[in-house]
């Protein structure tokens, strides 16, 4: 059975529809990503699916029970976790302050102290301003915070919205280096990106969004050999 | 100078009573950006429901000490508030949680004005005056005098602001607080349940609330029905002062509040050649606020100017 099962489901906002009937699985184990130009219905594709927003249809799964309608306090108990747009860091939170909000719903404080340990070492800027507000980290330093605070709720499942925008050339290629990392601990991965390149050359399998809809869909490999895919979203 | 010494310690205490309130506007304000203008008369509930308890205590002949039978008073005080502060979340601000920023602000003022007019129903139109059980004792401090009372006071305004900066800044649960001010939604995906979070928020401020209610009519010797406005009011302006949304800034503000207004009662008469006296006093919270709001409009402490007020 998939990890997360998304059927038909369509959000809107007013009058526009901006996500049409979308059906999507990623399997235990597997990185799957979303790739499609801007305004295609990625994020808020994802914002329902850890209803941050309302579906108008449709049906999201997780680990086998509907989490349609259900708030994001409670989805994100259910062991998946999402970067959001943008980073989402709590500014005005310490570094320290913003990881212990990833391990809000978890009792075992001592582990949660053990991995927060371990965080530090894997990113020492973070273990050296741990006692700053968040909001003066680096645009890359901050997207770092974000995943580490997403991996101590120990999901089983990672959701990710762009985390390359805006970053320097060095700092995506550590992102995608560190996301292989996940993976390879067993944890999914569901990534939106805009760098479809990047995205399906560290995926097993990709979708393609446009419109609001799912307009191609195969293993990363055929994907990215794909002269259409190439033309249209590689770029030069 | 005696006087000054002795107008300083009664605005300390004045302005320690304002902090307490304040402290509840401007948590509320700091999660909802909303201004709870109701949370007076939750002060005023406060101290009325304590005043019931004494005088029933009192009435009823039983063998207490004076001190435990106002502990008892507060003890009942502070869950009634408690409660109708969530219930005032519950009822009144929740289903507006999404609403045009108007609609919870003129609810703010409707809420206001039914607690006023229910208590009017309950308690009556009269002033009620507290039952003189409380020690008396008068104390020598730098060529002026502290009662017990504003001891008291003192202590327990401290204390609580002290009690709730550390919850605040060192537990879970203030982590989730502030988390929620900044992003309901980005504390959803932490596993935050924004509106528990928002409850305890009302919850937490009503028992300060309440506790200033008890103290202010022990201070004064009377409660009355009508008393939350101006101080809700002058509370509001404290923490404006400070900067609203600013913990720090809702005590320091209560406290420079109470002492601006106390030596500018002190000193009116003096000030005017006799032609303004002390009665004028709640006009300096006043005057100070609008001074505040033109030079410094986020407030002493205040970070985020205007641009959601």
């Amino acid at each position: 059975m998939s990890l997360l099962f998304v059927e038909n489901l369509a959000v809107s906002y007013g009058n526009i529809k901006a996500v049409r009937g979308v059906s999507l699985k990623v399997d235990e184990g597997e990185r799957v990503c979303l790739i499609g130009a801007n305004g295609a219905g990625k994020t808020t594709l994802l914002k329902a699916i850890v209803g941050m927003l309302p579906p108008a249809k449709g049906s999201v799964h997780f680990a086998g029970q509907s989490i349609t309608h259900k708030p994001s306090f409670q989805i994100v108990r259910l062991g998946l976790a999402m970067v959001p747009e943008g980073r989402g860091i709590f500014s005005r939170l310490t570094v320290a302050e913003n990881l212990a909000m990833g391990a809000y719903a978890r009792r075992d404080d001592a582990a949660v102290r053990q991995e927060t340990d371990a965080m530090y070492q894997r990113f020492e800027r973070l273990g050296e301003r741990r006692n700053q507000p968040a909001g003066q980290l680096s645009g890359g330093e901050q997207q770092m915070l974000a995943i580490g605070r997403a991996l101590l709720s120990r999901p089983r499942l990672l959701l990710l919205d762009e985390p390359s925008m805006g970053l320097a050339p060095m700092m995506v290629e550590k992102i995608f280096d560190t996301l292989r990392d996940i993976a390879a601990r067993g944890v999914s991965i569901f990534l939106v990106e805009q760098n479809a390149r990047l995205a399906l050359e560290s995926c097993d399998r990709g979708y393609i969004m446009a419109s609001g809809n799912i307009t191609g869909a195969g293993t990363a490999a055929t994907l990215i050999d794909d002269p259409a895919v190439q033309e249209a979203y590689f770029g030069a | 100078m005696d006087i000054f010494v002795q107008q300083l310690i009664n605005g300390l205490v004045l302005g320690s009573v304002y902090a307490l309130v304040a402290l509840g506007y401007t948590m509320v304000y700091g999660i909802l950006e909303l201004i709870n203008f109701a949370h007076g008369e939750v002060t005023m509930i406060g101290a009325m429901v304590a005043l019931s308890v004494i005088s029933a205590l009192v009435g009823s002949g039983v063998e207490l000490p004076g001190v435990v039978i106002a502990l008892l008073g507060l003890l009942a005080a502070i869950p009634a508030c408690m409660a109708l502060g969530f219930t005032i979340e519950r009822l009144a601000y929740r289903p507006l949680r999404n609403a045009p920023r108007l609609a919870p602000l003129i609810t703010a003022i409707g809420v206001s004005i039914v607690l006023q007019n229910l208590a009017m129903l309950i308690w009556g139109r009269q002033y009620i005056s507290f039952p003189p059980i409380l020690p008396q004792g008068r104390h020598q401090l730098l060529g002026a005098s502290i009662t017990d009372v504003q001891i008291v006071i003192l202590i327990t305004s401290v204390v609580l602001m002290l009690g709730l900066t550390i919850l605040v800044k060192r537990t879970r649960l203030g982590r989730a607080m502030r988390a929620t001010a900044q992003s309901p939604q980005l504390a959803g995906l932490m596993g935050v349940n924004a509106n528990t979070v928002i409850s305890l928020t009302f919850v937490m401020g009503s028992a300060l609330a309440a506790v200033a209610g008890v103290m202010v009519s022990a201070y004064y010797g009377l409660a009355h029905y009508y008393m939350g406005f101006l101080l809700g009011l002058k509370a509001f302006s404290a923490a404006v002062l400070g900067g609203i949304g600013n913990l720090a800034g809702a005590m320091l503000g209560g406290l420079l509040l109470g002492v601006i207004e106390s030596l500018g009662a002190g000193y009116i008469g003096d000030f005017t050649g006799g032609f303004l006296g002390s009665n004028y006093q709640d006009v300096f919270a006043f005057f100070v606020l609008i001074l505040v709001l033109v030079f410094r409009p986020s407030g002493l402490l205040g970070e985020r100017v205007g641009e959601r007020a």
